[in-house]
């Protein structure tokens, strides 16, 4: 009886932790919700002194720079999975998923204090002119170069949500039935053919999945971001301009906030980036579930 | 005939690709690892580990307080997170149709998405603000928070892996309930779950986001968790972003520091089983 209920008391005290979180943040923001209410999402001015908070340039900051560490993440991160569930030699399986595991480990301060010695100056020195001098004609690579910028968070952070990407689409595509490939591949279909046709459609849901799991990493990735993004509350559409997100500026602002309503709309920040992530967590945890399951039985 | 010779073609275009593509993903690795040794090894000597920092602008000084308070921090989080983690996860592999475990299990996955600069903030409120004062004790329960739903899921699976055989074989011989969980169960998959620990510790050593306004960084050494507290992280993220060249150097050998302590606690779990192992 006694093991039962260590056990049990261990098992409730999560859910408990977590209604606990939320009761707190909500109790924390209730200053900025009753305050500015839904005009808090859309608003755009952030000045705290005249104690007026609108989150919007923050959102987009973060949907921005999330949206781009996707666009250079996903199709890296899906050609090694695939390279290495359908094509590479056994020996060089197990080195690079070891190296891409480490990536994972290393932590984000240290990705930030690399961005900004490392990274930043090579991309102001190179990337960023070439981008501007080839790609200029659009909005988003136009205007002055700073180093610290959407662009260099967003990069940043494709190396940081690479590596979850990667493990998870691995799993999933290593439980798809190997009759796929053979069926595919007796019909005549090239090895490219039967991976991409064959293999990567069965996975699909999951590798959505793995997508999304990253997504949500990168939306609430905090130290790197706030290293490099430059921290300014403001819309561009040139992704060479400083940036902002939710997570910065809760780091930025919130051992520095002398007011309640400060406190309170940093809160509210916080609170609204928990909804964000649980919601991206839970969709990206039920298309993994539906294939894992489905799919390829246990043999995972 | 001319299809077939461009299907081909392309089909190893897509190779050469994809080999492209792990190329560029494993050289970010060699950068930072590259760079972390180029600039911080020729830092890092005896009073690295053994002085507190120099003032301002001077040279010197090294990140003894840090050290101690990373350990310090690390430990009680430990303290607290592993056992409610492994008894949750013991909970839903012994129970696991259970309501409370479907409901764990699914709280865990939410929490271990959950940003950690939110479970900083949650902290804050819980007992920063209700202290009215910053301390390690509160950089403590931001990591055991983290910490929880890791262990829990990493328990859980590798108790699943214990064959039910040996189960019943300990339950038939007459062992109670709670005997055959502790010393039949969880002594087969300890190493499983130790690796899972170290893993979560290797994870938490590195948080940054979550300490900055709980455990808050300080400038000195200080023994007493109920006190603002530095940690190997804070001191990067601070140093990296001060003005002073000699402020850089001593972030570059503490990140090689910090990364030193991560990998070898990384490999340690894997010396502790052989068995494949995600944290998620």
């Amino acid at each position: 009886m006694v093991y039962r209920g260590v056990l049990t008391a261990a098992a409730i005290a999560i859910p408990t932790l977590l209604a606990f979180l939320v009761y707190e943040l909500w109790i924390g923001a209730e200053l900025a919700i009753s305050r500015f209410g839904f005009d808090f999402i859309t608003g755009t001015t952030w000045d705290p002194v005249a104690e007026e908070f609108g989150a919007f340039p923050l959102i987009v900051g973060t949907l921005v720079s999330a949206a781009l560490a996707l666009v250079i993440a996903v199709p890296l991160s899906l050609g090694v999975a695939i390279y290495l569930t359908e094509f590479s030699p056994s020996w060089l399986r197990q080195p690079v998923s070891f190296v891409i595991e480490l990536l994972a480990a290393i932590p984000s301060v240290v990705y930030g204090l690399w961005g900004i010695f490392v990274l930043i100056p090579f991309l102001r020195a190179t990337v960023f002119p070439f981008l501007r001098d080839t790609l200029g004609f659009l909005p988003f690579f136009q205007g002055p170069i700073y180093g610290n910028s959407m662009l260099a968070a967003g990069i940043i952070l494709a190396i940081m949500v690479m590596p979850y990407i990667m493990s998870v689409s691995r799993e999933v595509l290593m439980a798809v039935p190997s009759s796929q490939r053979e069926a595919a591949l007796g019909l005549g279909a090239t090895r490219w053919e039967a991976a991409w046709t064959a293999v990567v459609p069965y996975a699909r849901s999951g590798i959505i999945g793995a997508v999304i799991l990253g997504l949500g990493r990168a939306l609430g990735e905090t130290m790197a971001v706030t290293m490099l993004i430059g921290n300014r509350h403001e819309i561009v559409a040139s992704l060479f301009a400083p940036g902002y997100t939710m997570a910065a500026v809760i780091a930025n602002e919130f051992s520095e906030a002398s007011t309640d309503l400060h406190f309170s709309a940093l809160t509210y920040v916080a609170f609204t980036l928990f909804l964000v992530t649980v919601l991206v967590n839970a969709g990206a945890r039920l298309l993994i579930w539906r294939v894992s399951r489905g799919g390829g039985g246990n043999s995972a | 005939m001319n299809r077939l010779i461009w299907r081909r073609w392309k089909s190893r275009l897509m190779v050469g690709a994809m080999m492209g593509a792990v190329v560029i993903a494993v050289t970010p690795l060699i950068l930072i690892l590259g760079t972390l040794f180029a600039k911080g090894a020729s830092s890092i000597n005896l009073a690295f580990f053994t002085s507190l920092p120099a003032p301002p602008g001077e040279a010197g000084g090294g990140v003894a307080h840090a050290i101690v308070g990373t350990l310090m921090m690390v430990a009680t989080g430990a303290l607290i997170g592993l056992p409610v983690g492994v008894g949750a996860g013991m909970y839903c592999a012994e129970y696991p149709r259970s309501r409370l475990a479907t409901v764990s299990r699914f709280v865990a996955d939410v929490m271990n998405g959950t940003p950690s600069i939110v479970v900083g903030v949650f902290i804050w409120t819980l007992i920063v603000a209700k202290q009215k004062h910053f301390s390690g004790f509160a950089g403590s329960a931001a990591l055991a928070m983290i910490m929880i739903p890791m262990v829990m899921r990493t328990t859980e699976e590798m108790i699943k892996l214990v064959p039910h055989a040996l189960r019943e074989a300990a339950l038939a011989l007459g062992y109670p309930y709670w005997r055959t969980g502790l010393t039949v169960v969880i002594r087969t998959c300890l190493p499983g779950i130790v690796t899972g620990s170290l893993l979560a510790i290797a994870r938490v050593a590195g948080e940054t986001a979550p300490l900055l306004f709980t455990a808050l960084g300080s400038q000195f050494m200080n023994t007493n968790l109920n006190e603002p507290t530095a940690a190997l992280p804070l001191t990067v993220y601070t140093y990296a972003t001060g003005p002073y060249e000699e402020w850089h150097r001593i972030a570059w050998a503490t990140a090689l520091v910090l990364i030193l302590v991560v990998l070898v606690l990384s490999l340690l779990a894997r010396l502790a089983t052989r068995q494949r192992f995600d944290v998620r």
